[in-house]
């Protein structure tokens, strides 16, 4: 699960780790009235608006109704115009970003809609780092990432620059070390009280992500700023699905904007449903399937509508919940269903399919294919039902016979 | 021969919920060597099963089963009283990983931990906790471990497997189940077929699997089956490049999954470029495994793999 830019602060200031004093808000005046609290406090006179998505990318990105508007603006104007001009800026700049649709490398072309807005201090940056905290697959530990490559996204400079990046692997049996902490500091360059101030850094954070259940915090750029603080002036969060349990305080900072309707809908049936662009949509038991069932409608020319795993012990009405959400998609031009029962039968596959298209009706081709228990049973089910619905002898007829039909 | 369970696998199973007591049931219909349950809450009772025999399991046995297993309170405990020397985890997902090292504590030497959904934090320190003691932990997140007509561990179904030839090791279910059944059909049968898991931080991974398959007489050959996410297949095939003496096909799904999306498994993603499935069927050929283009292909990529090993 993502959260915003701003929550994520939050999360890190609980955590003892420093960041930029800063006020979400979502309207122009909010911003204005947060702009000149936020001068007060810090006299600084320099304020930073950025826009709140679950993307990266923002600084670069671009808004489609302001091609010359970044999703990230450093308001310089109170430097000589006083706190007055930094209001006006600050206005302006909400008015335009809040309600327009930034497109950044993370957004793919259709961008996202900005609706929340940080206004942040102004920061005096003396160095800009890089610093992450991730789960290692091949070691099953969580590792700290660091780079002096700061403001650059990670993967450009493990292709480019793979030297420059150093790894600290930590036990989980007694966290990150301070003379782990140390090592990353002196390897990221920091020197005099900046070194003390990053290892503290580096155990809050490290410590925070396992308090938290975070799957991924990366804070791009951390920055070291003139008088030796060490303080994340980006922060990015994710946190396990399947740790959110315990964590109801993070569950209330979901975004159901940020969410895609289907999915949500899909997640409260138990589904696991990820929407994607093509015209075949499809139903199947178990994730490994489901995703080899996308793979082979494309591999005979076809292109997927969907990824749905109904799980193994789906009952006819999550079924019917399944066929509902595939066919609500506009571009589904046909529907394959492709179950090996296991411990799920076929009848009992057999019966939701057909409750189903009895209750939301069927307007594409619909092509089946069972395999497993009871395998006989339910295709007499289908056979018998009077619906219109193709049968498969195995995945890849299956696969065929869908594309055939759906053009 | 067979690798991990066979006849004289003696199983606990921790969990004796509704899940637990329906694939305990199954798995003693089928033939497996049920010795105990771990369900705190019941105690000194005892859990009575009966009902028609799985013919397709352990072979000459007649046709209704009855078995009566004794509930303990701790795995320490079940395994002195029954000698025990795997067990199988259904505790549900907050609890799961705890069962898991308490399972390493009492020194089970298989542990098969079957629930999804537990937090990777939990996996991570279990992993550390089982790393000093001489334990195989199989899954989390996983169907389980079949060797056909001997012992049947887990959540698939009994009747598709058949004995034989080729040891099935897959991060997926459903893909595993696909292949022994097209083994079945084809006449190649089973050794023993692993489901190692979808999740991110697993126990035995593809290459301990490998190894056992080698190291197996009666393996002839090996069908491994991965998917998008992490670096698993890449390992393999450095392995098996480097030690495999079995014809090896395999399978890799996600092919179409865009990035950046979870699919399904908590472990089938592909992260900052990495993880994808053209680099893992690009590994996988490169160290000679016959990889199907569709599942559908995953058994005659065998036969493929074994005439051309042959030639």
């Amino acid at each position: 699960m993502k959260i915003h830019e701003y929550q994520a602060k939050a999360l890190m200031k609980e955590a003892g780790i420093p960041v930029p004093a800063g006020v979400m808000v979502t309207t122009p005046d909010e911003a204005s009235a947060a702009a000149s609290a936020l001068v007060a406090e810090t006299g600084n006179p320099v304020v930073v608006v950025k826009s709140q998505i679950h993307a990266g990318g923002r600084g670069k990105g671009r808004f489609v109704e302001y091609p010359e508007l970044g999703g990230v603006s450093v308001v310089l104007e109170g430097i000589e115009g006083g706190v007055e001009a930094t209001q006006a800026k600050v206005a302006k700049l909400a008015s335009e970003m809040l309600g327009s649709t930034l497109v950044t490398v993370q957004t793919g072309p259709e961008g996202k809609m900005v609706n929340r807005l940080y206004i942040e201090q102004g920061i005096d940056i003396a160095t800009e780092l890089y610093l992450s905290v991730l789960l290692d697959r091949s070691t099953s530990r969580n590792i700290v990432m660091a780079s002096t490559e700061g403001g650059t996204e990670i993967e450009v400079v493990a292709e480019e620059t793979p030297e420059k990046i150093l790894r600290e692997e930590i036990d989980p049996a007694f966290g990150l070390t301070d003379f782990q902490a140390a090592r990353i500091s002196y390897a990221l360059g920091l020197e005099g009280t900046a070194v003390r101030n990053g290892m503290k850094f580096l155990k809050d954070l490290t410590q925070a992500a396992v308090d938290l259940d975070a799957d991924l915090i990366e804070i791009n750029p951390l920055v070291v700023t003139t008088d030796g603080t060490v303080m994340a002036l980006d922060g990015k969060m994710s946190f396990e699905e399947n740790a959110l349990f315990r964590h109801p305080n993070i569950v209330a900072l979901r975004d159901p904007s940020e969410e895609d309707p289907a999915e949500a809908k899909a997640k409260e049936h138990g589904l696991s449903f990820i929407k994607l662009d093509g015209t075949i949509g499809c139903m199947v038991n178990g994730a490994g399937l489901a995703m080899a069932t996308m793979d082979i409608i494309k591999y005979v020319g076809g292109e997927p509508a969907n990824f749905l795993d109904v799980g193994g012990g789906a009952d006819k009405d999550q079924i019917a919940a399944a066929f509902k959400i595939i066919t609500s998609d506009p571009n589904v031009k046909g529907i394959f269903v492709n179950i090996f029962g296991g411990i799920m039968r076929c009848d009992t596959i057999a019966e939701g399919v057909v409750a189903a298209v009895h209750e939301v009706g069927l307007e594409v081709p619909l092509v089946v294919r069972l395999e497993g228990t009871n395998v006989e049973l339910g295709k007499q089910i289908i056979n018998e039902s009077g619906l219109n619905v193709v049968s498969a002898d195995d995945m890849k007829d299956g696969a065929v016979k869908i594309v055939e039909l759906s053009q | 021969m067979s690798v991990l369970v066979n006849r004289d696998t003696r199983v606990l199973v921790q969990g004796l919920g509704k899940t637990g007591r329906f694939h305990t049931d199954n798995a003693i219909a089928y033939g497996t060597n049920m010795v105990g349950a771990v369900h705190p809450s019941r105690f000194g009772e005892t859990e009575s099963f009966s009902g028609d025999t799985d013919h397709s399991g352990v072979q000459g046995r007649p046709d209704r089963y009855t078995a009566e297993l004794p509930i303990f309170r701790s795995v320490a405990e079940a395994a002195d009283a029954t000698g025990a020397n795997a067990c199988v985890v259904y505790v549900p997902p907050p609890f799961a990983a705890d069962a898991i090292m308490e399972a390493g504590e009492a020194g089970i030497p298989l542990i098969i931990c079957i629930t999804e959904g537990i937090p990777v934090a939990d996996m991570v320190i279990a992993k550390r906790y089982l790393a000093d003691r001489d334990v195989r932990l199989v899954g989390p997140n996983c169907p389980g471990v079949i060797t056909p007509q001997q012992c049947k561990i887990g959540i698939m179904p009994g009747y598709i497997h058949t004995p034989g030839k080729i040891g099935v090791v897959s991060r997926s279910g459903t893909l595993t189940y696909e292949a022994v059944h097209q083994l079945t059909l084809n006449g190649l049968g089973q050794t023993t077929a692993i489901g190692i898991g979808g999740d991110p931080v697993n126990g035995t991974n593809f290459v301990d699997c490998l190894a056992l398959f080698n190291d197996d007489p009666e393996t002839e050959g090996v069908i491994m089956i991965g998917e998008i996410g992490g670096t698993a297949e890449e390992e393999a095939a450095e392995w098996i490049e480097a030690n495999m003496t079995k014809p090896m096909a395999g399978f890799i799904a996600g092919t179409s999954a865009p990035p950046g999306k979870r699919m399904g498994h908590a472990g089938a993603i592909i992260s900052g470029g990495k993880g994808t499935a053209e680099a893992k069927i690009e590994a996988l050929e490169a160290a000679g495994v016959v990889v199907a283009p569709t599942p559908t292909d995953m058994g005659t990529a065998m036969f493929e793999a074994m005439r051309a090993s042959a030639s």
